[in-house]
C-alpha cells in the first residue's frame, strides 16, 4: 500500500531483473532499470538483483555505477542485495573467485555455499522483527552468511544459517526474495526510503 | 505450517534459468579456457570435449564428455557448469547429474542415442533443450524441460538458422492469440502438446521457461542480434574458443550481449577483436544438427 509512489532503480544487467520489477511496480511504484551512472540520478533506492555476481559484479566496476553506489549508500539511500546482490553488496566474500563487488555491508558471505544447483531449494522463512511469516524463499546455488559485524543485525535464519540482514538501509538477502511475486519483503525495503 | 525444503521441482529448476537471463553460456573444453570465460563476464560454461565445429569437422559419434574434464572444468570456476548428453541418453543423464553439474543440455550436437527423448521431470538437475518451433520447444518442456534454446546449426558460426528459429518460435506464439479454439485444439493433437499447456502460452504470450538463443552465433553483433529479436540471454559455442583471440570475444560478446539496444556502445565493443571463426554457411553443411529429434 503505497501512500507516494517512489522511484526504485534496479541495476539491470543480468539476472533476475524482471521479477524485481514487477513485484515493485504492482506495490504502485516507478522503476528505473539502472545501467550506466547517469541513470541513478532520480532513484530514491535501489535493488541489485539475484544472478551471476562476478558478472554483476564485473558491470558494477566497469561502468562506474559501483562507485555512484558506494556514494549514495553514504548519503542514506535504502540498498537491498538478493543473492548474487548479497554477495555484491559485503565487505568479505569467501569464494575461490573474488568478484568486484561494493563492501557496504559488514558480513563475509560464502558463494555456492550450499551446494549445487540439484541442491538448491525452496523454504518458508519466519521474520519475526518485520512481522512476516511463511516467506517462500528460493535458495538457488545460494551463498551463506558466515559473519557478521557488530552493525548489523540479523532478521532471518533459515535453520541455523542466516539468510536475511540489515545494518542500517542496507539490507540483503541470501535466497530470492523475487521469484514467487510475494511484495512483502520489497514493500519494508521501500519503507526504509 | 514448517514445509520440508523442496528440491528439484521444475520450479526450482526454471529459477536457474531465469537468473542466467541477460547473460552468455560459453562452450569451454578445458579449465583454462572455463576461467577465461568466467573472467570475461559469462553468467555459465558449458563443458565439453570438442566445441561444435570440431565434432562437424571430425565426424564420428559424439558423446557425452569424460567426467575427469567436466570435474576440472567445475573445480576451475564458480560460476554454473553445464553438459552435454545425446538425446535421449538417460544414463548420460544420469552420470552428469551423479557429478553435480548445474544444468544438462540434452543436445543435437552430440549424436543422439535414441528415438525419444529424456524424461527430463525425473531428474534433480534441470535439463535445457534445443528447439527449431514452438511445437518442439513445448514438447521438450511437458518431458520436463527447465529452459529452451534455439538449434540455429550449431558450428557453423552462421548465424541465420538461429535467427530463423528464434523469429519462428515467437511468432509461433504470437499467432496462437489469433486462433480460434478449435483451431487451438487441432494445433495441440497436431504438435502433440496438452492444450491446457497451450492455453497457458498463448495467455502469457511467451514460453513458460527461459528461452535462449544458439547455433551459430559468432560475433558481439549477432548476439545483439539475437537479444534485439527477443532471446532472453545467448549461447557461443565455437564462436569464441575458434577465434583468434577469445578472451576479448568473450568480454566483446558479453557487452553486446546487455548494451544490444545500444549500437554506439556495439560498435566500441565490436573494434579491434581480430579474426572471428573462420566458419562455413548453413545451407552447405552436410549434417545439420538441428534435424537430429526435431520430429520427436
Amino acid at each position: 500500500m503505497a501512500k507516494t509512489s517512489k522511484t526504485i532503480g534496479i541495476v539491470a544487467f543480468q539476472g533476475g531483473v524482471i521479477e524485481h520489477k514487477k513485484i515493485v511496480q504492482e506495490l504502485g511504484h516507478r522503476v528505473i532499470e539502472v545501467r550506466e551512472p547517469k541513470d541513478l540520478s532520480s532513484c530514491e533506492a535501489f535493488i541489485i538483483p539475484g544472478g551471476e555476481s562476478t558478472t554483476i559484479g564485473f558491470f558494477i566496476e566497469q561502468t562506474g555505477i559501483g562507485k555512484e553506489l558506494i556514494k549514495r549508500a553514504a548519503a542514506g539511500t535504502p540498498i537491498i542485495g538478493t543473492c548474487a546482490g548479497a554477495i555484491v553488496l559485503a565487505k568479505n566474500i569467501n569464494s575461490n573467485i573474488i568478484p568486484p563487488h561494493l563492501g557496504l555491508l559488514d558480513i563475509t558471505i560464502r558463494r555456492n555455499a550450499y551446494g549445487q544447483q540439484i541442491d538448491s531449494f525452496y523454504a518458508d522463512l519466519q521474520i519475526p522483527s518485520l512481522k512476516i511469516n511463511n516467506l517462500h524463499a528460493a535458495f538457488i546455488r545460494a551463498p551463506i552468511i558466515e559473519k557478521t559485524g557488530t552493525e548489523v543485525k540479523i532478521l532471518a535464519r533459515h535453520g541455523k544459517e542466516i539468510v536475511l540482514v540489515q545494518q542500517g538501509k542496507i539490507l540483503a538477502a541470501t535466497f530470492h526474495a523475487e521469484l514467487r511475486a510475494d511484495p512483502r519483503l520489497h514493500e519494508y525495503f521501500i519503507s526504509l526510503i | 505450517m514448517p514445509k520440508k525444503p523442496t528440491k528439484g521441482t521444475l520450479e526450482i529448476k526454471s529459477n536457474l534459468a531465469q537468473m542466467l537471463k541477460g547473460g552468455v553460456i560459453m562452450d569451454v573444453t578445458n579449465a583454462d579456457q572455463a576461467r577465461i570465460a568466467e573472467k570475461a563476464g559469462a553468467v555459465a560454461v558449458m563443458a565439453l570435449e570438442r566445441v561444435p565445429a570440431d565434432i562437424r569437422a571430425q565426424g564420428g559419434v559424439a558423446r557425452m564428455s569424460d567426467p575427469k574434464l567436466i570435474k576440472e572444468i567445475q573445480a576451475a570456476v564458480s560460476i554454473p557448469v553445464m553438459a552435454k548428453v545425446r538425446i535421449g541418453h538417460i544414463v548420460e543423464a544420469q552420470i552428469l547429474e551423479a557429478l553435480k553439474v548445474d544444468f544438462i543440455d540434452e543436445s543435437e550436437v552430440l549424436t543422439p542415442a535414441d528415438t525419444r527423448h529424456i524424461n527430463k521431470s525425473g531428474f534433480t538437475v534441470p535439463f535445457v533443450c534445443g528447439a527449431t518451433n514452438l511445437g518442439e520447444a513445448l514438447r521438450r518442456i511437458q518431458e520436463g524441460a527447465a529452459m529452451i534454446r534455439t538449434k540455429g546449426e550449431a558450428g557453423t558460426g552462421d548465424v541465420i538458422e538461429a535467427v530463423r528459429h528464434m523469429r519462428k518460435i515467437l511468432g509461433e506464439i504470437a499467432s496462437l492469440k489469433k486462433m480460434s479454439e478449435v483451431q487451438l485444439k487441432k494445433y495441440a493433437v497436431q504438435e502433440r502438446l496438452d492444450l491446457e499447456l497451450l492455453k497457458k502460452v498463448r495467455t502469457a504470450g511467451k514460453l513458460p521457461v527461459v528461452n535462449f538463443a544458439a547455433g551459430g552465433l559468432a560475433t558481439p553483433a549477432d548476439a545483439a542480434f539475437l537479444m534485439q529479436i527477443g532471446a532472453e540471454g545467448v549461447f557461443v559455442g565455437s564462436g569464441i574458443f575458434k577465434s583468434k583471440n577469445p578472451a576479448k570475444r568473450a568480454r566483446a560478446i558479453v557487452l553486446a550481449t546487455m548494451y544490444y539496444n545500444d549500437p554506439a556502445k556495439l560498435a566500441e565493443v565490436s573494434e579491434d577483436l581480430e579474426e572471428p571463426m573462420f566458419g562455413i554457411q548453413a545451407h552447405q553443411v552436410e549434417t545439420r544438427l538441428q534435424e537430429r529429434g526435431k520430429n520427436l
